[in-house]
Formats: C-alpha cells, structure tokens, sequence
C-alpha cells in the first residue's frame, strides 16, 4: 500500500494575520472596482465531529472551509456577495459579481455606512483560544466518546450524542479602517443515554477547553438520569410548579433574545420590550456578555465592531438591547457588536446569553418543592406569539414528579404552551451553580430555576 | 473533475477502504430582502468543495474541503481514512451496504427561465411591487419579503464505478405583511409561510404573482388584529394546502425516517415511534383515504433529482397505502436491516455534509370524489386553518402542535368569519385516522420547505411535499392560556 501523503491533521484553519491579510485585500479590490465602502469577512474553520448513537460511532467528519463575505456600498446602494473560492477566479468574480449588483438596486435611504473604529485597540481574548481543542484528533474524541459508551454500558443503558471540536479564525477589514481577527475555539458534548426500561437522560458541555470536558463525568449523569427515569409513569396535564434545570433554562432566554432585545424586534414594533418595563422577578438577571470567562469569550462582531456588555434584564427590569451597525444607526446609537454576517434581515442577535447565578443551592430548589416537576430539558420549541412571548415545547429526556422536596418518580412527557414572559415572573429561586451549555445563538451560561407555574397543556406516550 | 475525484477514491482505496465515495459540489445562490419597502439585502453566494465517504474496517469516515486539487484529494481521502479507523475504535455493528448497481448519467431540474439570467433589477422590481402593495394597507406595520435561488452542480462518482452529474435548481418567493397593536402582532404570508418553492425557473415566481395577491393578504393580517380568539374545544378542521404539507412533512415524513428508527438522530431530533415491527405489522397510521409516497420523480419539487447522494436513483416509495404504514425512507445502509434495498433518500447540504436519510418529495395523493371547497361545503361546523405559524412535535413524532396564521370559522358549509391565534394539538396516528376527507385532484398543488434541520453538524435540507388539503374530525384546538 503506498500512501501519497500524511493522514495527520494540518495546523488550524488559517491564522488570524492570514484572514486579515486576506479581507484587507478583498477590501482594497472593492475599492478599486468602485466601491466607495467595503467591508470584507473572513471565516476559517477547521472543525470535526464524532457523532455516536447504540453506543458506537457511526459518523465522523472533518470539514476545513473558508468564506469570505464581501459587503460594499455605492452611495446608499448596497450589496452583499460570499464564496468559498479562495483562488484568484473565485475572489475576482467575488468583487465582479459584488459590484455587478449594487449599482443595479435601490439606495437604502436610511443607510448608517459601515461601523468606525472605535479609537482604543482591541483587547486580545486569551480565552477565547485553547491550543490543546484546536489540537483535538478522530482519536482523542473517540476516547472520550468511549468513556461516555462505558458510563452507558456500566447500567445497561445504550449512549448516543455527538463531540465536536472546532478551531476558527474570525477576520474583519473595512474601509474605514476597522481592523479586527482572532482565533476561537469551541468544544461540545452532548449525550442521550437510553434504558431498555424505558429511561432517557441528557448531560451536555461546553467550553473553549477540549480538556474541560470528561465524557466520563458525562456520562455517568446521563447514565444516572436515564436509569432514574426508567418505566415513567403518566400525569395529567395542567399547572405545576416546576424546577427546569439548566438545560432547560436555555431555551427561556435564548427566546427572550430572539424576539425581545434584538433592536430590529424593538424598531418592527414585535418586541414586548419596553425600557424599564418590569418582565421578571427580581431574581432575574440576564445579558450577553461575551467577556464573561464561563462562556466562549469573543471581542469583535462580524462587524469587527467591539462586544459590548449588554444587560438585557437586571433584577426583573427591561434596561438594554443588542444593536448592529444599522439599527444603531436608525436609533441614534452606537452598535454594541451584535452584528451577524451580512446581509442579515434578522438584526443584531446576541452570541454570548448570561444569566446571573442566584443563592440557592441547586437540590433546595427540589427540596423547596412541595408538589411540582423536575425537567431536565425541552424538546423542539416555537413561537406560537411572538409579542406575548407564547411558545410551545415538549419535556425531553428525564420529567419527573416531586413531592414535599423529593423526587417521588419519572413522568411520561409533556407539552406545555406558556409565556416566557410569565415563566420569568414566576422565578422563585435560582441556583448559585451555573452550567455552559450550546444554545441556539452560541455558548449560554444558566443557573437552574424555580419557577412557581407552569402550564402543561398535552401529553405523549412516552 | 474527474482526476479529482478518481484521486480521492484511489488514494482511499490505496489506504484501506472497503467502499468510497466522493461528491463535488458547486453551489450558487443569490437573495433579495426587502422590509417595509425598504430594499435591505441582495447577496450572492457561490460555495465549491469535494467530500470523501469512506468504510474502512466497518467503519464510515467523512472528510471535505473547498480546495479542489489533488494533492489536496489525496489528504482528504487520507483523513477520511485514518476517521474512519478512529470510528473502528466504538463499532459494534460493521457498515453492510446494499448492491445497487453503479449509477451513471446525468439529471437537470426543468428550467425555463433560467432565475440566475434574470436582470437582478427586474426581480427586484417584482418583488419591490409586491411588497409595496402590502405595505400600502393601513395597518400594516411591517412587511418582510424574499425572493432566493440556487443552483448546484453535483458531481457523484464511487469506487464501484459510479460517476453521476447533476444541475438542481431551485426558486423561491413570498410576501409576509404583519400587523401590530399593542400586545397583538399578526400576519398573513403569501403563498406560504416561509415562501412558495419549487424545483423550477423564474417562471415558478411569475406565476404566483405576488403583487396581485398582497394586498388581499395585507388586508386580512389587519383584520385579524380584531377578530375573536379561536376558542378551546373540539372542532372538525380542514387543513388548507399550504398547513396541510407542513403536518405531513413533521409528522408522516420525519416518523418515516429508518436513521431515525435505529436510533442515529437521537440525541439531537429525537427517534420515531415508527419501530420496525409495525412495519411487519401493517401499523394503522391513518384513514384508509391517506396514502403518502416518497417521490423523488415528482415534478417541481425540492426533493426531486435523478440519483441521490449515493447514488441510488430516483424512485417513489410508498410510505403509507391506504391508511397502513408499508415503508420508509431508507439508505444503502439502513435499508438492508429490514430485507429491502435503498429508497433513495440520502441527501447532503453541500460537499461539507455526509448525506444523511432526508424526505425528498412526501406527497398525500389526493382521492376522487371532492374538492377543496366541495370538502368546506359539505362541513357543518369546523375551522379551515391555513398558513403554519408554529409546529412542534415530540422526539418520537406522536404529540404534535401547530399553530396557523389564521382559521376561517365554518358553519353550514361556509367560511362565515375570521379567528386569531389558532392552534391544534393531537397524536400523529390518531390525527390521521380522523381523516375523513381529502380534496381531489383538482387542489393537488406542489409544495415545500427549504429549512428542514436535521442532523450534526447541522444541515438543512430542500423538501417537496404535494398535498391537496384534508378534513380531520375531533381534534383538539385552541390550546393554552391567552
């Protein structure tokens, strides 16, 4: 057998001096085909992910890809382009194709320009870059996949879930001088253990550390969840108090972000945010902050523009949302490094959800419990209102019923239709201990939470 | 191509694979945004990159990158190689793939005007004047309209001498106008939440002709701001086309996903109550009226293509006959555990995805006898519910919950008012057991969605679904506190 090369991994994805190099030059050629702003984004990523489920490995890929986003304006008149084609043709017809469009589309009257520098450097993100992730083989994560195959096989449980390692490089130029690249890593393990009797149960984690994660640890929780949830038994629907646990905290405040303090939901008029509007309990405390050294630290945007620390909700109360280059233009502010990649008609999102611990240690939440239900994590929710914040879901992967502070038994899921808006009024009690898990706009850290009412509204068969 | 992707499998072949495969895909896309009348995207994406799949020792390995050179080829095939003797390490049952014959040939969606010669000013005046009209209603508080298409050039070749290409495009467009006041937001969408797709040219966009129809739709979206609730209770509901395909889609083409029966979606999207013994069984999924076939042959839809992601070709497969569950949509690998060969369903998001089992079209035949409206008036007393606002459906497809942009109150055989907020909750097989009414041919139209997620690293998949709206009997509606 001969080999023509090495099946060793390469270095990460490209370097951040590489990346910037590249989006200044993509910058300098918009310029010179007319633009009269340009802004160009380029995203290395180098990432693979084990995926296992019957306690085996059954995909396992590797991806190395690049995308260069080229943003430019004429006047008002802007246009976005993106390619994957890094050779001489693909970043020509990228600046042809670009400049082909916008002098062909209507001016954008309210148009902001692209963001400007700020004046003060951006500070380096130490933590946002772990040697030994970006480092991570097919080898390494099949270790530690098969630790979390023994924790499921020490209770006869079968493991499924996925481990994913990725290393990318975030460069932004413009032409007003924004100048911004850094490296990220991100390491995620989620798992679903499954018992022949009928139990589930989920552990997840999340950190820029690859050695953060021990799959054993893993999956013994998820094996210890799945083998408590065996043979469930069913419960009716209707209004329960409840312990969500972290897991299950995620969905509420990735929620909230989405329809409520993005400032495109505030300027559409669909946000039910209002500044100084009480929305929570005063135990509720929530904002992106991308500093924050539990999450997955970032500096910039896809603007380039600096992350600011954005306190959504402090001790129940309305204060800030998340701006873009646009929508703080259309507001009179300045952004606050929320921006997605261009174009985006969703506005600023947030990338880095915090929400603040509280005192109670996390089993006195049960504990306090005199009739209610523990839920471990919910399933497939949406929006069934956007301004009253109505979403629907399913419990997933360990319910169970609690009585006078104990867990009493496993219960069949359930669907529930409820205000996250209410479930935020209702927060009695937060946990002081906090988890870092993957929501649906990046790293979240949540503490579990008492919430005094929830309303279930169906019922499932398992 | 071809001295790439003869590279890739060789040097996977060299290195110890049992069976590769390798897929080049280009990728072209272009978009338009506007909001309110105000033009606020149009963008153009291009995407280009190879993927190599291999089994060694049992095991599958997948690798891909944008750098479509040999040397490159050769480290690709390379790391496939050496993830798949990782993926050894935690096997338990090697990889048995079926023996289709090796594919050949070429495949090319229908396209009369080609979407990507259109001038771009044109299809932003289109769209522009849609928007407008919607805008123009009073009351309306904003508007969000799209227009997209892409195009991909897909290359498939595998080490038992499969070599296929592809040209597969697609097009899509639609207006949402959306009212607000106060605490109540609604709207309406045209023709579909989301947009109305195909497997077509821009004469798929001319044809719905939004700018004659948003102003109706803009109109309606106010009127629902001070129509009543839809009450709690238990209603018979006709599901109009354009809510119908999507309960189709969450809870008769996902169920009917075999990975997902054995268990490899499950720590993401859940598993399927549709185990493998209710095959055997002849499980009663629904009314003898439904019948569902997997068409990846059908005209116009986003599931349609000549071979799929390795190499099987098109076919239809019925799924649900007569109201009983006969098959599933399966893969090389998948279909073989059940004594069957491939349906043809493994599809990629790009050359940096493994295909993984995807609905193509999932298509409810329509039955003689009635139409749509034929349907409405022979119903006393019901909801027509249209346009999906909302789904959600548990990890195993049973309990599901959709909520429609609008329900049209029916008594004595007519649509007599408009109902905000409804939604409708019930469990898939006792759902389409209520099925006592589907419309004929006449209503029959092609549908889709262009965001069906599944799978890690995430893809999102184009899928058709024909459908021709059906009446349900006792199904639980107006849920939750509001």
């Amino acid at each position: 057998m001969v080999s023509r090369v090495s099946a060793e991994p390469r270095d990460t994805a490209g370097h951040d001096s590489e990346g910037l190099a590249l989006a200044e030059q993509v910058v300098q050629r918009a310029l010179a085909a007319g633009a009269t702003e340009a802004e160009a984004l380029v995203i290395a990523d180098d990432s693979a992910l084990t995926r296992f489920a019957n306690s085996e490995i059954h995909q396992n890929v590797a991806e190395d890809n690049v995308l260069v986003n080229l943003r430019i304006a004429i006047g008002k008149r802007v246009a976005v382009a993106s390619t994957g084609r890094m050779d001489e043709e693909g970043l020509a017809n990228l600046v042809a194709r670009v400049t082909a469009i916008a002098p062909n589309v209507e001016e954008l009257e309210d148009w902001g320009g692209l963001p400007e520098p700020d004046g003060a450097p951006l500070p380096p993100q130490p933590l946002a870059y772990v040697e030994s992730t970006a480092a991570a083989t097919p080898e390494s994560r099949a270790a530690e996949v098969r630790a979390v195959i023994a924790a499921a096989d020490a209770v006869g449980a079968l493991a499924f879930g996925s481990f994913r390692t990725a290393a990318e490089t975030v460069s932004v130029a413009n032409s007003h001088g924004i100048r911004a690249s850094e490296r990220r890593t991100t390491a995620h393990m989620i798992t679903v253990h499954m018992s022949p009797d009928g139990g589930t149960g989920y552990a997840e984690a999340a950190s820029t550390d690859v050695t953060a994660i021990s799959g054993a640890a893993l999956g013994a929780e998820a094996a210890s969840k799945a083998r408590s949830s065996d043979r469930p038994q069913s419960i009716e629907p209707g209004e329960y108090p409840v312990v969500l646990e972290e897991y299950a905290v995620v969905d509420i405040v990735d929620q909230m972000g989405y329809l409520g303090f993005s400032a495109s939901a505030v300027q559409e008029g669909r946000s039910f945010y209002e500044p100084g509007k009480e929305i929570g309990s005063d135990l509720v405390t929530i904002l992106d902050d991308a500093g924050d050294p539990n999450g997955m630290p970032a500096g910039f945007d896809y603007e380039g523009v600096r992350k600011q620390r954005v306190p959504w909700i402090e001790r129940g109360i309305c204060r800030e949302v998340l701006y873009d280059a646009q929508t703080a233009s259309r507001a009179g502010r300045r952004s606050t490094g929320h921006a997605y990649p261009a174009p985006n008609p969703y506005g600023p999102l947030p990338g880095n959800i915090v929400m603040n611990a509280g005192t109670s240690a996390r089993d006195d939440l049960i504990s306090s419990l005199e009739r209610g239900l523990l839920v471990t994590r919910f399933h497939y929710t949406n929006t069934v209102h956007p301004k009253l914040a109505i979403t629907t879901g399913m419990t997933r992967d360990g319910t169970f019923l609690v009585e006078r502070g104990k867990i009493v038994g496993p219960v069949k899921n359930l669907r529930f239709t409820m205000s996250y808006l209410d479930a935020l009024a209702g927060v009695s009690a937060v946990a002081r201990e906090r988890k870092t898990v993957v929501g649906g706009f990046g790293a979240v850290v949540v503490p579990a939470l008492r919430i005094d009412a929830w309303t279930f509204t169906g019922a499932t068969e398992h | 191509m071809r001295d790439l992707t003869d590279r890739a499998l060789e040097t996977a072949a060299q290195l110890g694979a049992s069976y590769a495969d390798v897929r080049v895909v280009r990728r072209l896309e272009e978009s338009i945004a506007i909001k309110t009348g105000r033009l606020e995207g149009v963008a153009t994406g291009e995407s280009e990159g190879f993927g190599v799949r291999v089994v060694v020792d049992g095991a599958w390995g997948f690798a891909s990158s944008h750098r479509l050179e040999l040397d490159e080829a050769d480290r690709v095939a390379a790391t496939a190689v050496r993830i798949a003797k990782a993926s050894a390490s935690a096997l338990r049952r090697p990889t048995v793939l079926d023996d289709r014959p090796p594919a050949t040939g070429r495949f090319e969606t229908p396209v009369v005007e080609d979407p990507f010669e259109v001038p771009l000013e044109a299809k932003i005046a289109d769209l522009m004047a849609a928007d407008t009209a919607a805008v123009a209603v009073k009351g309306i508080a904003f508007t969000e309209s799209m227009y997209a298409a892409q195009r991909e050039w897909k290359t498939f070749a595998a080490t038992d001498g499969s070599f296929t290409e592809q040209v597969i495009t697609h097009v899509g467009s639609a207006v949402e106008a959306n009212a607000v006041d106060g605490d109540e937001h609604q709207r309406r969408s045209f023709p579909d939440s989301g947009g109305g797709w195909q497997a077509a040219g821009y004469e798929y966009i001319r044809g719905l002709n939004l700018a004659d129809r948003a102003e109706a739709y803009a109109d309606e979206a106010v009127a629902l701001l001070t129509a009543p609730q839809c009450p709690p209770g238990r209603r018979t509901i006709i599901l109009d086309p354009s809510q119908l395909y999507m309960q189709v889609h969450e809870s008769c083409g996902h169920p009917t996903e075999l990975d997902r029966v054995f268990g490899t979606e499950a720590s993401y999207a859940g598993t399927s109550f549709l185990t493998t013994d209710k095959l055997t069984d002849g499980f009663q999924y629904g009314s003898e009226l439904v019948t569902i076939v997997a068409d990846a042959t059908a005209p116009g839809g986003m599931g349609t293509f000549g071979w799929d992601d390795e190499g099987v070709a098109a076919q239809a497969v019925p799924l649900i006959k007569n109201g009983a569950f006969v098959g599933y949509l399966s893969s090389r690998e998948t279909a073989p555990r059940i004594g069957r060969r491939s349906g043809g369903a493994m599809r990629a998001d790009g050359w940096n995805r493994l295909p993984l089992i995807r609905m193509t079209n999932i298509n409810l035949l329509p039955v003689p006898g009635k139409s749509l409206d034929e349907i409405v008036a022979d119903t006393d007393d019901g909801l027509y519910l249209s346009q999906c606002r909302s789904w959600s459906i548990d990890d195993r497809r049973l309990n599901f919950q959709f909520a429609t942009e609008v329900a049209y109150d029916i008594k004595g055989g007519k649509k007599v008012g408009l109902l905000k907020n409804p939604t409708y909750t019930g469990i898939t097989y006792e759902f389409w057991r209520s099925c006592d009414a589907i419309a004929d041919e006449r209503d029959f139209r092609m549908l889709g969605t262009p965001n069906c997620g599944k799978g890690e690293p995430g893809q999102i998949g184009h899928v058709g679904h024909a459908v021709s709206g059906a009446r349900f009997r006792d199904v639980q509606v107006g849920v939750g506190k509001w």
